[in-house]
C-alpha cells in the first residue's frame, strides 16, 4: 500500500527537553480504545497538555502558540515503554513528520518508521545545540534531509549526519511498505513451510 | 565457532536474508488481542488480503475486559465495541478466538504457555510488548506494533534486523522471601530501563536454572522493561515437563521428535555474546520501585536516592518523578502507608503466584486502609485456584479473587487506581498514570505485595519469615 513519500523537510520545531518520555505519556492507555488509526493527535501528551477538567495547561509546550512545526525534539530515551503504535499514530496525526532525540526506544523506532515518521538520532551535544537554538529563537528552523542523511540548524549551518536503515530509507523515499516487500517473496515463504 | 541459543532459533526461521535488508523471519504463532488488532484487520481489508495462516493465529480478549461479572454485557461502551470488533474480525478471517466465557480465555501471555502453544525453539509475536514472556521456554518472542501485526497476518512473516546478543548470568542462592520478580527488578535497577536496548537477552546461571517455568516467565516478561528486544532461557527438564501433556503440546511420536530437537537448544560453550553481565543471587533483597520507570528500584530496606547523586542533566527528570510519586530525597519506603494492592498481570498472575500468596495470607486479614484485588491470569488459573480452595482463603483475608484480564496493570477497564493513591503492584510498569490518571505505583513481588496488604504499609517480607519459616 502506498505510503507518504519523505525525502526532505525544513521547518520550525517543538522542543520537549524531558528524558525517558514513555509511551503512556505520549498516549495514555485509556485512549487506546479506538479501532481506527485517525484522531489520536488530540490525545497526544494528553495528561501533560490538559488538566483534569480538560483545560489546556498553559505551561506545556504544545499549548504555547510560539512553538510549532513538523519536528518534535525530545530528550534521551524517547518512546520507552509499550509497543503501542498509537504513540506513532498520535504524533503523525498531530502533524509531526520527524522526531529528534539522542536515543530512541527500540519498538518505538520501528513503529515510527512504519508510519512514515522519521526518528532522527543525534548526539547529546547536537541535541543540546538544537534546544539552545530553539530556546534562543522560537522560530529557529531545522532541516532534515533523508536522502543525504543529515540534520542541520539552518541559522548557524551546524549539521550532523544520522544513521538510518538502508531498507527503511528506500521504503520512505519511495513510498512503499513492508507488506509489499514480503509479498513479493511469497514463494519463498511457502517453500520454507514445506521444508519444515 | 559455536552459536548462541538465540541464533540457533533465528537461523531456523529465516525465510530470506539479503545484505542491507532486514531478514524475513517466519513466525510460528501470532497472538492477537482486542486493542492492537482492529487497525490491522482494517488494513487487510483495504489491501483485499486474507489472513495468510489463520490456524497459526490465536486470539483472546484481555486488555479491556471487566474482571467482575464477566458474564454480563460489558458496561463501558468503547471496551464493548473493541471486544465485539475482535469477535467479528476473527469470524470473518477464520481465527480461533478464546473470548469472554471461553474456558481458555485469559491474558495472552498466560494462555499461550498454559495451553502448550508456546514451545521451545518457536517464534512468537503479539501486539504487546510483554510477549517476551514466552522466551522463558527457549523461544524467540517479542512485541510488535500494529503495522507489524498486519504484516504477520498478511504473510506469517516479519521483517526483522537480527539484534545483538547479551547474556545475563545470576548465580548463587537466593535469600528467603526473594523470588523471580525480585531478581528481574534488581537486574533492571542495576542496568537501567534502557540497559538492554538493541539486545536479545539470554538469562543463565544456576539461580535462573533453579526457577520454575512460572518464575522464568516472570523474568523474561520484564526483559522489555530494560529495553531488550526479547529475553530467553535455554530449555531443560523443567521446561519439557511443563509443556508435556498440555492441550496443544505435541503428542506421541511428534512429542519424541520435538523433545529430541529441544535438547539441541542451548548456547554452545564457545558462542560469542556482544555483552555478558553477571550478578550474585545473595546480593538481591526483596525489591520495590519508587519512581516512574521500572529501572527506579531499590531493596525494600534502602532509601530513595538523593537528587544530588545524579548527573546535572538527569536531575530534572528525577525530581519530576519523585514529585509525581509524592516522595522526597532519601525517603525510606519501608513503613509507608499504602491504599491498594494489585496482584495480577502477565508478570505475576499464574497459579504458583496465587498459591504463594494464599499460603502467606492464610489466617491473616488485610489492613483496613487497603483495597486488594487479586486478578488471575486466565480462566484456567481461576478455575484451578477455586479447585484448590484458594478463593476461600483469599475471601477470608479480604482479598477477593476476581476474573481474568489485564485489569489494573494498565487500567483500561474500570480497575483503576485513583489519583494520588499508592498501589503496591505485581505488574510490570510504574509509568505516570499507568494504573489510572495520577496513580502511584510501587512494583514488587507477590509476597511483598501480600505482606504490604496485611500491614497496610510497605513491608519487608523477611520480617514475617523470621517469625515463621515459610517459602
Ligand atoms: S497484563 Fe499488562 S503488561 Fe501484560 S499483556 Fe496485559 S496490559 Fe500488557
Amino acid at each position: 500500500m502506498a505510503t507518504k513519500i519523505f525525502k526532505h523537510i525544513q521547518t520550525s520545531v517543538v522542543p520537549l527537553p524531558i528524558e525517558n518520555i514513555d509511551t503512556d505519556q505520549i498516549i495514555p492507555a485509556r485512549f487506546l480504545k479506538a479501532t481506527t488509526r485517525e484522531g489520536f493527535g488530540n490525545n497526544l501528551f494528553r495528561d501533560w497538555r490538559f488538566d483534569g477538567n480538560d483545560n489546556p495547561k498553559a505551561d506545556f509546550v504544545l499549548n504555547n502558540p510560539n512553538f510549532g512545526g513538523k519536528i518534535l525534539v525530545a530528550g534521551k530515551n524517547f518512546g520507552c515503554g509499550s509497543s503501542r503504535e498509537h504513540a506513532a499514530w498520535a504524533r503523525a496525526d498531530y502533524g509531526f513528520d520527524a522526531v529528534v532525540s539522542s536515543f530512541f526506544a527500540d519498538i518505538f523506532k520501528g513503529n515510527a518508521l512504519n508510519n512514515g515518521l522519521l526518528p532522527v538520532q543525534v548526539s547529546e551535544d547536537f541535541l543540546k545545540k538544537i534546544f539552545d537554538a530553539v530556546f534562543a529563537d522560537e522560530h529557529a528552523v531545522i532541516e532534515i534531509d533523508l536522502v543525504d542523511q543529515f540534520i542541520k540548524i539552518v541559522a548557524t549551518g551546524e549539521q550532523e549526519s544520522f544513521e538510518v536503515n538502508p531498507y527503511k530509507k528506500a521504503c520512505m523515499t519511495n513510498g512503499y511498505d513492508d507488506i509489499d516487500y514480503i509479498l513479493s517473496k511469497k514463494e519463498l515463504i511457502t517453500e520454507f513451510e514445506t521444508s519444515k | 565457532m559455536g552459536q548462541t541459543l538465540f541464533d540457533k532459533i533465528w537461523d531456523a526461521h529465516v525465510v530470506s536474508s539479503n545484505e542491507g535488508f532486514p531478514d524475513i523471519l517466519y513466525i510460528d504463532t501470532h497472538f492477537i488481542h482486542e486493542v492492537t488488532s482492529p487497525q490491522a484487520f482494517d488494513g487487510l481489508r483495504q489491501r483485499g488480503l486474507p489472513v495468510f495462516r489463520p490456524k497459526q493465529t490465536v486470539a483472546t480478549a484481555d486488555h479491556n475486559v471487566p474482571t467482575w461479572n464477566q458474564h454480563l454485557p460489558i458496561k463501558e461502551e468503547l471496551s464493548r465495541y473493541q471486544v465485539d470488533m475482535l469477535t467479528k474480525n476473527c469470524a470473518e478471517f477464520g481465527i480461533e478466538l478464546y473470548g469472554l466465557g471461553h474456558p481458555f480465555q485469559g491474558i495472552v501471555h498466560v494462555i499461550g504457555p498454559e495451553l502448550g502453544i508456546t514451545r521451545p525453539g518457536g517464534t512468537y509475536v503479539c501486539g504487546d510488548s510483554h510477549t517476551s514472556t514466552h522466551g522463558a521456554f527457549g523461544a524467540i518472542a517479542f512485541g510488535i506494533g500494529t503495522s507489524q501485526v498486519e504484516q504477520v497476518m498478511a504473510t506469517q512473516c516479519l521483517l526483522q534486523q537480527r539484534p545483538k546478543r547479551m547474556k545475563i548470568e545470576v548465580n548463587g542462592k537466593l535469600q528467603k522471601g526473594v523470588g523471580a520478580k525480585d531478581i528481574i527488578l534488581y537486574i533492571i535497577a542495576q542496568i537501567s530501563a534502557a540497559g538492554g536496548t538493541g539486545y536479545a537477552v539470554e538469562y543463565a546461571g544456576d539461580t535462573i536454572r533453579s526457577l520454575s517455568m512460572e518464575g522464568r516467565m516472570t523474568i523474561c516478561n520484564m526483559s522489555i522493561e530494560m529495553g531488550a528486544r526479547c529475553g530467553l532461557i535455554a530449555p531443560d527438564e523443567t521446561t519439557i515437563n511443563y509443556v508435556k501433556g498440555r492441550e496443544f503440546a505435541p503428542k506421541g511420536e511428534e512429542w519424541d521428535k520435538a523433545v529430541a530437537y529441544w535438547k539441541t537448544l542451548y548456547s554452545d560453550d564457545d558462542a560469542a555474546f556482544d555483552s555478558v553481565l553477571s550478578f550474585r543471587a545473595e546480593d538481591i533483597e526483596p525489591m520495590i520501585t519508587y519512581g516512574t520507570n521500572p529501572g527506579m528500584g531499590i531493596g525494600v530496606t534502602q532509601h530513595v536516592p538523593e537528587t544530588a547523586s545524579f548527573e546535572a542533566k538527569e536531575q530534572g527528570s528525577y525530581k519530576k518523578a519523585l514529585e509525581y510519586m509524592g516522595l522526597h530525597d532519601d525517603e525510606q519506603l519501608l513503613g509507608k502507608p499504602i491504599d491498594y494492592v494489585f496482584i495480577g498481570s502477565c508478570t505475576n498472575s499464574r497459579i504458583e503466584d496465587l498459591r504463594q500468596v494464599a499460603e502467606f495470607v492464610k489466617g491473616k486479614h488485610k489492613a483496613d486502609n487497603v483495597t486488594v484485588w487479586v486478578v488471575p491470569g486466565s480462566k484456567q488459573v481461576q478455575e484451578q485456584a477455586i479447585r484448590e480452595g484458594l478463593d476461600k482463603v483469599f475471601d477470608a483475608a479480604g482479598f477477593p479473587l476476581r476474573e481474568p484480564g489485564c485489569s489494573a496493570c494498565l487500567g483500561m477497564n474500570e480497575d483503576k487506581i485513583p489519583a494520588g493513591k499508592y498501589c503496591v503492584s505485581t505488574s510490570n510498569r510504574n509509568f505516570e498514570g499507568r494504573q489510572g490518571p495520577n496513580s502511584r505505583t510501587f512494583l514488587a513481588s507477590p509476597l511483598t505485595a501480600a505482606a504490604s496488604a496485611i500491614t497496610g504499609k510497605v513491608t519487608d517480607i523477611r520480617e514475617f519469615l523470621k517469625e515463621k519459616e515459610l517459602v
